[in-house]
Formats: structure tokens, C-alpha cells, sequence
């Protein structure tokens, strides 16, 4: 074993997450235990009994590296992304919210604090015996910013790991290049430059859509392209690296990799492919397009579930 | 300087029908109003979804997107597809709260130069009605 | 990179209403200008020259001109930037004028607007790259759509030159509408006279295949090679056996109206078109003939020692490769019923100019006798000009050739009838061409009455003895300031042109534009009057717009000279508007394949990813836009180069 002071250190801090990306660590298997020998884990709430002031504790800049996964929405993530870009040499956005803002990002349909109030006490499905929400005094929640930010909106990040979880290739591949010693280059992204359809092993014959179906709606040929079947599958415009585990195992993509790296937006490349498909062979001048998108009711939804934070719009209209 | 402070409204033109169409209102000398700027695009076709959001994301208060009437597009099929786009991005803009008249999609032939000035002088009215749009992609941080 | 900036005045056109110095200032001030400059006429040779001394002394790479519409002058400055040792598409032109000086009344939004969308152009030019027009080899062929004096002479033109013409005419003869004619003005030739040796030679001609009886039903391809299927419809009697005797004719019992004659005789079920018509073979109408419609007679097969009828002919595919286009389709004759005031269709004697012509035809319904529906000749007639012209329920533009034809008439009934009394309603006399004004003041010399007014109705019903049995025109004499009715025996109401009943399939099928008045849109009203925005397909003749025949043929020469010079060249220069694919970023989602109109994507059998088919690329960017991982992008109009030229203008 490597004396303690020449291992690598890193640290594996949480912002607003599900901590699934903590967990996809498990994926790793056996060779978690290899990647553990092999570093010095500074921090890491969900995996060891660390506490926050070890990570304070340490010298600024010193933590090769360090992951940070979930979205910035309340001042306790905010305080956290910055002493994680302080004590870190390398930052990683780990993981789709520290990438993109992640499914936190739909908060910026309207505001963390809007959100909290309508879920937590607007509901009729609250109990009238419950407490109050508290934003002042002892037991008070975080002070909500905003909006939901992604990692880079808030700090600057090194590198980025997306995925929801992040798949475990790329996990596999960052962690090896940190036992290697290989320095990790400012910008670095670990996805594929290839959309998820690269990877896909369904039939791609025929882009033509004659109707689009909701998932439950039909039972779709094992085989064959979900989106050429009506399914709106993100993988078009989503990146790869994922080895596309979700389609091959029936499920679309929801496009949690994030766009490819000449798109900005995913969500509207998506949206440009799919209604460029939509009706195709049917186009003419008397087509009737009324109803062709009618059972797309969420574009936000569909489009963006990963993204919104990182889109282009970025949020709903600021009132 | 006219006292209503100047929008930014962005028309994308295709080439061979609406860009010539709003040529012949120039030809024709006939005023419209001066806040709305023409892009030329190859197609309608060309219009990416992507840069009308980019447009309103970088100020623009309005977009207004030109082609050929259907069954007459010089490359026969593209303002179709423009259509389809366009009806999916318009959910889209209005999930995230712009107004509908701030994104319009017409078909302006190349010998429309009058409905050109129409269609510019109309959008630009229900704009300013509406005020500047000031897209603010993120609320800056406070602390 | 270095931009040189050059800010046009046009004359007062531009500087009239934007301050072309503070443009000119403000463009000084943007990243990457190198020079900025102001002048009155870039387009002249100074102007040009500013720009080339310029790309030589400063080392330019990029240039924008802001002046007219690039529709204008885009190629004039391309070639200017080229000859002093700059790629052409290093260029970009951002019009001031057309969008908005010309629109703009408030001086200080119009200088604003222009500054913008000078930024524009500066931002996009930084971004722009060299690229190069694509050749690509012309067919030495021609397709001619049409066979009236305007196609045929088209046809006979290019043929002469040694290239292959198809002549596709959808009638069962060729010829058009001079064939209807008597007698053309202002020389009084006889038109069948000056038409018929050329549509003999258009037979005759070995380089010209005469398509009768066809129509095109489709094009593909892009000028020099464009793929062409026509239908030639069954004409129930084999071209190649019938000798045109017209024996079947003289024994066939079933009658129709004679369209030739415009409906004032019959003709019989099988029939020639008209004496002189080519290709001089019979045709059955279906429904007027006894066999098809009640499964009897058959006496032309009977009567025909050359067997030539075929009741069971089908319509024939033929698949045409051509490289260029020339349509000239004539027009349509404006349907005199919709003048409800002058009672076309209610009273026999008030009849179109189309009509009168075939009654003075010596060969048409009356065997050349000028006579009313009853046989007698008139006492007196009026001839009414703009029927369906120069107003605003009908069209409003002039057609140019009724005055002439209404004098030619008014000469004609002077000639044949002594002592008719001959009313001339017109607006304003429209006599222009060579030889036009001289004829009209022979007429007026021959006693025909002009009146200037337009006439308000025609009525059958008296208001004095005189008027009895009598068609009585109403209408105010503008130049007396009285309104006066005139009794007459026959009224002519002198039709205009109107774009032809398939003008719209037409302008579909072969990717042209319409004016507003429904005829095909040319390049430029002025400088390009026979071709079209769509390279490789011309127009000519009243397709374009109402014209007499010598224009027609002009404008057929025109057109010929047009696919000739495309042609003799041997190649055609495409715009290096291409898509391209960045096989690093394509996925092989296959979103693009289907999008391509022309066929210019495929799937590559061993990488999965999409090619560009280069030659087939027209450049309209649908599958760009579409592509969700931008692997595709557009030379020419790149993203990043809209993005740049969006930036500049909310900047």
C-alpha cells in the first residue's frame, strides 16, 4: 500500500441530490474496493464517517479531485459548491444535476420556494396534523435561492461526468484515470461525442413517424427503433457512453447525458428532429397538422427532464 | 427618436419567397416599422428551433418566421417541415411563459411586398404592447 | 482576421434617409474592421475599385457591403472581390436600402437599424470560410412546354443550334392561340399564313420530337439534368398509320361542340383540330362517341383503309432526360360570362373577340361571313375594349393586345360590310408597337366611330322605336360628358389574357413562382425577363404576361438564347450551398434520410453514418436543422455564422 501522503485525495460532496450518483459508486463492484485502496477519500458523507469539517479543515486547492453531485437550490448547496471549488484542484460535475441542473432544474418552471410551499403545504393531500414549514429560527430550512443551478452556473468546473446515475463506463473510465496518475485536462467531458444512438443496438430502418404513442400505449417490437415506432426517445440528441443500456433494455432515453457537444440544447434538437419527423411521408399542402403534437403536453417535461438549468431559456419567464 | 423604446424582433427569411417578398416592399417603397431585423436563410426549412431560442435568449422580443406558401416552396418540401417545427417550439415557448405573439410563423410570397409590411407593422404593435421581453436565462446570485 | 466595411449612398436612395457617415463610424468601431468606408455608388467601377485597391493594401480577408438587396448586386461584388484575389464568399451585403431606407420614415430608426445590421454582416463575415461553386455538366437538351408561336419558336431555335428538343403540347395540335387568329395586326397578315411553315418545320426538323397530346406529369433533378416523365394521352387512332385523310370524320354520327371554332359550330366525335393542324392525325373524344359511351357504331374503323383506329389505346410513359427548360404555355382567354353587364351568354349577338376572329376565318364556323346568329350581317356593331381588364373586380392590370385587336376588327367589319357603322368603346388607346399608332390612324380614317367610355351595360330592352330588336349599348361618352345609348346589331367584347387554367399545377410541378396575377414570376422584371429564380427553367411568351406575337417571339429567342448559352457551355456552376457531415459527431440516428427532397443523404453500408450526395445538395438546410447532435451544417449558412449574425443584430 501506498504510504497515505502520496495516494491521490479526493472527496465526494452532495449538493440538492437523490445521492444515486454516490450509489452508482457501488456499481464499480469489487473494484470499489480497489479504487479506495488506491486514494485517500478526504470527505464523502454518504460513503464514510467523515464530517464537513474535514473537508474545511484541509489546505485550499489540496483534493485532486473532487465530485460534486446534485444541483445548486438552497444556500447549504451554495456554501457547499464553493468550498468544494476552494479545497478542490479539480472539480467534477458529477453526475446529471452537477452537469445540468438535473430533474432539480424542473424547479425552474417556477422557484425552489414557490415549489416547496405548493408540494409541502399547498397539496390537499397534506395532513392538517403536520407542522408548518419554517424558514426563520431554530429548525428553519436553508435559505432557497432562486433558482435550481448547475454546478458551473455557480463555480467554475473542471470536468464533467453526467449521467442519471452516471453510467458505469464512465464511472469505470474516470476512476482509472485517476489511479493512473493521468492528469485529468481542464474541459474533459466523460460522455461520448456520439449520441446514444451509436450505441444502440435496435434496427434503425425507416424515420417516418405516422403517430406518436406514450410508452403504455403499445407494446413496441423489441427490435426496432423506439422513436421510428412513436416512442419519443431522447437518444438522437443525447450523448453516449452510456452504452445505451436503456433502450436495449425497452426503456427510451430520457436524455440524461445531456446534448452532444455541438448543440447547446438539447432539448430543442430534439424537438427539431422529432417534428421533422413527425408525419413525413404524409406532408403535403393539405395535411392536417392540428393534431399531430396534441399528446405532447409537457414539452418541458418530455424534452428537457435533465437539461432545463443548462438550456438556453434556462428557466420559465421571470415575472 | 419616437418616444417607445425600440424592440428587438428577429425575421428569419427564406430566400426565395419571403426575403424577394420584403425586397418588393422595399422596391415599393412602402413604410413599415423600423424593429424588425431580417436574417436570409436558403429555406424556412433552415430555421433551426434552436436559434429562435437562442434569439430570444440573447434579448430578442419577438421572431418572426418567413416562407413560401405550402405546395410552393422552391425546394418543394422545406416549409412544411418549418411548419412542424415551429408548432412544437410554439408549445414549447409558451410552457416557459412568452407570450403567443412574440413567435409567428408566416407564408409571405415573393410578390407579397404589401402583406410583408402588413405582417412587420402588426408584430410590431402587439409586441410593444407587450413590452420588451428581457429574457433572463438565470436570476444572478445574490450572496 | 481583417474586414473591409463599405457603406453605399446610392444616391440619395440610402444617405437620404440614414446617415451613412455615422454608419459608417459605428462600423469603424466593430471588432475585426480593418477599413471602413463611405460612398455614393459602390456598385460603379470607382466603388468597386475602393474595394479591390483596399484588399490589396490592407491584406483584407472578409467584406461587407451595405447598399441594395444582395438580390441586386451580391454577384457584382462577388466578382469585384474576386478579381482583386479574395474568395467571393468571403463576402457578405447587408441591404440598407430595400429593408430600409426605402421602409424606414424616422431618420434616426432607419440609421439605427442599418448600423444593426451592418454588425450583423461584420459578425457573420468573421465566421464566413472560402468556398467554391460546384460544376456540374449540362445535358445538350431541351424540354419545350407549349406548342404555340412562342414554343415553337423556342424549339425551332435551340434545334437549329444542333440541340436535342422535346416539344410537349397538350393539345392533340400545335400552334396555340395564332392559330385561331385571321388575320394579325397591325400588317394584316394572315396568320395561319406565317404560322403554319413553321409548324411544318417543327415536323420536319430532326432535332425536334413533337410530344402532341402530352403532358408532363413530373420533374426531378436540378438544372443540366433534369428527369422529366410525360404522358402523351391516347388518341384512340395510331399516329404513325393515320394519314389524316379525314374520311372517319365525314362518316362519324356523334357531334360535339368544335372548341377550335369556340364552341360555334360542331365537330364530330372523331375529328382533326383544324385543317392546317400538325401533326395533321384524327382523335376520338370519349364522350361524344357512340362506342364509348353506348358501345355501338365503329363506322371510322370501318371507313379507315389504314387502320389506324385503336379503341383500346393506352396513354404512354416516357421518361425524358433534359438539361435545361423552357415553358411557354400561353394563357388563358378571359371568360366574357363574368362581365355580367354586357350579357354574354344571354344574348346570341354580343360574342368575344376570340369569336369574331374565328368568324372571319374563311375556314371557321361561317366560312369567313361577318353575320349575326341569324344570318344576316349586322347594320352596325360595337366593339368594347378592357372586357375583364385595368379594373378591380376582374384584373387589374392592362392586356395589352385588345386595342389593336379591337382595331383590327373594327378595320375587318369595315371591309367586309359596306356601310356598317362601327362603335369603338375604349379607356385609353393602347397602340405602342411598331407600326401600332400608324394602323390606328388608318382606322380612325375608315370611319370607325371611337368613343372614349367604358360602357356601363348592354340591354335588349327599348327605350324608343329606334332601339327596337336592337342590342343598345349604355355608355357615357368622357370626352362629350354625356351618357348616350347606341343601337347595334352585334356587340364584341374584347377579352383580355388571363395566366392559364394550369398555371398553378405548372408553377408546381417545374418549382416556379407566380405574381399575384397568377403568371410565372420571372428572375427580374427588367433585366431577367425570361428566366426564372429556379436555374435551368425559362419562360416565355404570354406565360410571363399578356404580349402580342412579336414579343412572343422574342421572348422564345430570348429564352433559347438563355438554355443555348447554358448549354454551349457544357457545365453549369451551382452555388457551394452544401451540406456536410462531421463524421465524428454523427450518430447514425437517421433523423436526415428521409428529409432530403432531392435524394442527397444516404446511410453509408459500412459505417452506419450519413453521406452527402454533393451534386444532388441544392442547399436548403432542412436536414441541418433538423439534425439533433448538429453534426450537419451548411457551408455558406453555418450555424455558428447565423448565430453570429443573430448576435450582431440583438447585440
Amino acid at each position: 500500500m501506498k504510504p497515505e501522503s502520496a495516494k491521490p485525495k479526493i472527496a465526494i460532496a452532495l449538493g440538492a441530490t437523490c445521492s444515486g450518483c454516490d450509489y452508482s459508486l457501488l456499481d464499480l463492484g469489487p473494484s470499489l474496493l480497489d479504487v479506495t485502496d488506491a486514494v485517500e477519500i478526504v470527505y464523502w458523507p454518504t460513503g464514510i464517517d467523515s464530517k464537513l469539517e474535514d473537508l474545511e479543515a484541509v489546505e485550499d486547492g489540496s483534493i485532486d479531485l473532487v465530485l460534486f453531485d446534485g444541483a445548486v437550490v438552497n444556500e447549504d448547496n451554495l456554501e457547499m459548491a464553493r468550498l468544494c471549488r476552494k479545497k478542490a484542484k479539480s472539480l467534477v460535475a458529477f453526475g446529471s444535476c452537477g452537469a445540468y441542473g438535473g430533474i432539480p432544474g424542473l424547479i425552474n418552471t417556477g422557484s425552489p420556494k414557490k415549489i416547496l410551499l405548493e408540494v409541502y403545504q399547498g397539496l390537499p393531500s397534506r395532513s392538517d396534523k403536520s407542522e408548518p414549514l419554517k424558514f426563520e429560527g431554530e429548525g428553519a430550512l436553508p435559505k432557497m435561492l432562486g433558482q435550481a443551478y448547475a454546478l458551473d452556473q455557480v463555480v467554475d468546473v473542471d470536468v464533467y461526468l453526467p449521467g442519471c446515475p452516471p453510467p458505469l463506463k464512465l464511472v469505470s473510465s474516470l476512476f482509472g484515470d485517476v489511479l493512473s496518475g493521468k492528469p485529468i485536462a481542464k474541459g474533459t467531458y466523460y460522455a461520448s461525442s456520439r449520441s446514444v444512438c451509436y450505441e444502440c443496438k435496435r434496427v434503425k430502418e425507416n424515420k417516418d413517424i405516422a403517430t406518436l404513442h406514450r410508452y403504455h400505449e403499445i407494446q413496441p417490437d423489441p427490435k426496432r427503433c423506439l422513436l421510428e415506432q412513436g416512442i419519443i426517445c431522447m437518444g438522437p440528441a443525447t450523448r453516449g457512453g452510456c452504452e445505451a443500456v436503456c433502450c436495449n433494455q425497452n426503456q427510451p432515453c430520457r436524455g440524461c447525458l445531456g446534448p452532444l457537444p455541438n448543440a447547446e440544447d438539447s432539448g430543442s434538437e430534439m424537438m427539431s428532429a422529432l417534428a421533422s419527423i413527425v408525419s413525413l411521408s404524409n406532408e403535403s399542402k393539405d395535411s392536417d397538422y392540428s393534431a399531430i403534437f396534441d399528446d405532447i403536453n409537457d414539452t418541458i417535461g418530455s424534452f428537457y427532464t435533465f437539461t432545463m438549468a443548462k438550456s438556453l431559456l434556462g428557466r420559465r419567464k421571470v415575472e | 427618436m419616437s418616444e417607445r423604446k425600440r424592440l428587438r424582433i428577429v425575421a428569419l427569411l427564406c430566400r426565395w419567397c419571403s426575403y424577394a417578398g420584403a425586397d418588393l416592399a422595399g422596391v415599393s417603397r412602402t413604410k413599415y416599422a423600423s424593429d424588425v431585423l431580417p436574417i436570409k436563410v436558403p429555406c424556412s426549412a433552415r430555421m433551426d428551433p434552436q436559434l429562435v431560442i437562442r434569439a430570444f435568449s440573447e434579448g430578442a422580443d419577438g421572431v418572426l418566421l418567413a416562407g413560401c406558401h405550402p405546395g410552393d416552396c422552391h425546394y418543394l418540401k422545406g416549409n412544411y417541415k418549418a411548419l412542424r417545427r415551429f408548432m412544437l417550439l410554439k408549445k414549447y415557448t409558451s410552457q416557459m411563459g412568452i407570450e403567443d405573439e412574440r413567435l409567428r410563423l408566416e407564408w409571405i410570397s415573393a410578390s407579397e411586398g404589401a402583406r410583408y409590411a402588413e405582417v412587420v407593422n402588426e408584430m410590431s404593435a402587439r409586441v410593444a404592447k407587450l413590452g420588451p421581453l428581457n429574457w433572463r436565462r438565470e436570476i444572478p446570485i445574490e450572496t | 482576421m481583417k474586414i473591409g466595411v463599405y457603406i453605399c449612398h446610392c444616391g440619395t436612395n440610402i444617405a437620404g434617409v440614414v446617415n451613412v457617415k455615422e454608419v459608417t463610424e459605428y462600423a469603424s468601431s466593430l471588432p475585426n474592421v480593418a477599413v471602413a468606408r463611405d460612398y455614393k455608388y459602390m456598385c460603379s467601377e470607382p466603388g468597386q475599385n475602393l474595394i479591390g485597391d483596399d484588399i490589396r493594401q490592407y491584406g483584407l480577408d472578409g467584406v461587407v457591403v451595405a447598399a441594395c438587396s444582395p438580390t441586386m448586386h451580391e454577384p457584382t461584388f462577388q466578382t469585384a472581390v474576386s478579381r482583386a484575389g479574395m474568395n467571393p464568399y468571403m463576402f457578405q451585403m447587408a441591404s440598407i436600402r430595400e429593408h430600409v431606407s426605402w421602409v424606414t420614415v424616422d431618420p434616426e430608426e432607419a440609421t439605427e437599424k442599418a448600423k444593426k445590421l451592418v454588425e450583423a454582416a461584420a459578425a457573420r463575415v468573421s465566421l464566413q470560410e472560402p468556398l467554391a461553386k460546384r460544376r456540374i455538366p449540362v445535358r445538350q437538351s431541351v424540354l419545350v412546354v407549349g406548342g404555340g408561336i412562342a414554343g415553337i419558336e423556342a424549339a425551332l431555335k435551340c434545334a437549329d443550334a444542333g440541340k436535342k428538343v422535346y416539344l410537349v403540347e397538350k393539345e392533340p395540335s400545335i400552334g396555340g392561340h395564332m392559330a385561331m387568329f385571321d388575320k394579325t395586326f397591325p400588317t394584316l397578315d394572315c396568320s395561319q399564313c406565317i404560322l403554319t411553315p413553321k409548324m411544318v418545320e417543327v415536323v420536319r426538323n430532326e432535332n425536334i420530337e413533337l410530344l402532341d397530346y402530352s403532358e408532363v406529369e413530373e420533374i426531378s433533378g436540378h438544372v443540366g439534368d433534369f428527369k422529366v416523365s410525360v404522358v402523351r394521352k391516347p388518341r384512340y387512332v395510331d399516329s404513325t398509320k393515320c394519314t389524316g385523310c379525314g374520311i372517319c370524320s365525314t362518316k362519324c354520327p356523334g357531334k360535339a361542340p368544335d372548341e377550335f371554332n369556340m364552341g360555334m359550330s360542331k365537330r364530330k366525335a372523331i375529328y382533326i383540330p383544324f385543317p392546317q393542324a400538325v401533326p395533321l392525325k384524327a382523335l376520338i373524344d370519349r364522350d361524344s362517341c357512340l362506342y364509348y359511351q353506348k358501345g355501338i357504331c365503329k363506322v371510322c374503323a370501318k371507313f379507315c383503309t389504314a387502320g389506324a383506329i385503336d379503341f383500346d389505346q393506352e396513354p404512354d410513359h416516357l421518361s425524358l432526360e433534359v438539361g435545361a427548360v423552357i415553358l411557354a404555355t400561353g394563357f388563358k382567354p378571359f371568360d366574357a360570362r363574368r362581365a355580367r353587364e354586357y350579357g354574354y351568354g344571354k344574348y346570341p349577338n354580343v360574342i368575344t373577340s376570340l369569336e369574331f376572329e374565328r368568324m372571319t376565318s374563311s375556314s371557321g364556323p361561317t366560312g369567313g361571313k361577318l353575320v349575326l346568329k341569324d344570318g344576316r350581317e349586322p347594320e352596325s356593331v360595337a366593339i368594347i375594349h378592357c372586357v375583364g381588364s385595368r379594373n378591380v373586380n376582374d384584373n387589374l392590370y392592362c392586356s395589352k393586345i385588345c386595342c389593336m385587336q379591337s382595331l383590327k376588327h373594327a378595320h375587318l367589319l369595315k371591309e367586309h360590310i359596306p356601310g356598317v357603322t362601327v362603335y369603338d368603346f375604349f379607356i385609353d388607346l393602347r397602340a405602342a408597337g411598331k407600326g401600332y399608332e400608324e394602323f390606328y390612324r388608318r382606322v380612325m380614317g375608315e370611319g370607325t366611330i371611337m368613343i372614349r367610355g367604358r360602357p356601363a351595360l348592354i340591354t335588349d330592352v327599348p327605350s324608343a322605336p329606334v332601339e327596337k330588336g336592337k342590342l343598345v349599348v349604355v355608355a357615357e361618352d368622357t370626352i362629350l360628358s354625356t351618357v348616350q345609348r347606341y343601337p347595334v346589331d352585334m356587340a364584341i367584347l374584347s377579352i383580355g389574357l388571363e395566366a392559364g387554367e394550369d398555371a398553378k399545377e405548372l408553377a408546381r410541378t417545374f418549382t416556379c413562382s407566380r405574381t399575384a396575377d397568377g403568371f410565372f414570376l420571372e428572375k427580374h422584371p427588367k433585366l431577367a425577363p425570361v428566366s426564372t429564380p429556379t436555374a435551368g427553367v425559362f419562360i416565355a411568351g404570354a406565360c410571363q404576361g399578356p404580349k402580342d406575337i412579336p414579343d412572343s417571339v422574342a421572348q422564345a429567342a430570348a429564352a433559347a438564347a438563355e438554355a443555348l448559352a447554358m448549354m454551349g457551355k457544357g457545365y453549369f456552376e451551382l452555388e457551394p450551398y452544401v451540406a456536410r457531415v462531421t463524421e465524428e459527431l454523427c450518430s447514425g440516428c437517421g433523423v436526415c434520410l428521409n428529409l432530403c427532397a432531392y435524394n442527397a443523404l444516404e446511410k453509408d453500408p459500412q459505417t452506419g453514418l450519413t453521406k452527402v450526395v454533393e451534386a444532388l445538395c441544392q442547399g436548403c438546410g432542412a436536414c441541418v436543422a433538423a439534425c439533433p447532435s448538429n453534426a450537419l451544417d451548411l457551408d455558406g449558412f453555418k450555424t455558428k455564422q447565423v448565430a453570429a449574425e443573430l448576435e450582431g443584430i440583438l447585440a
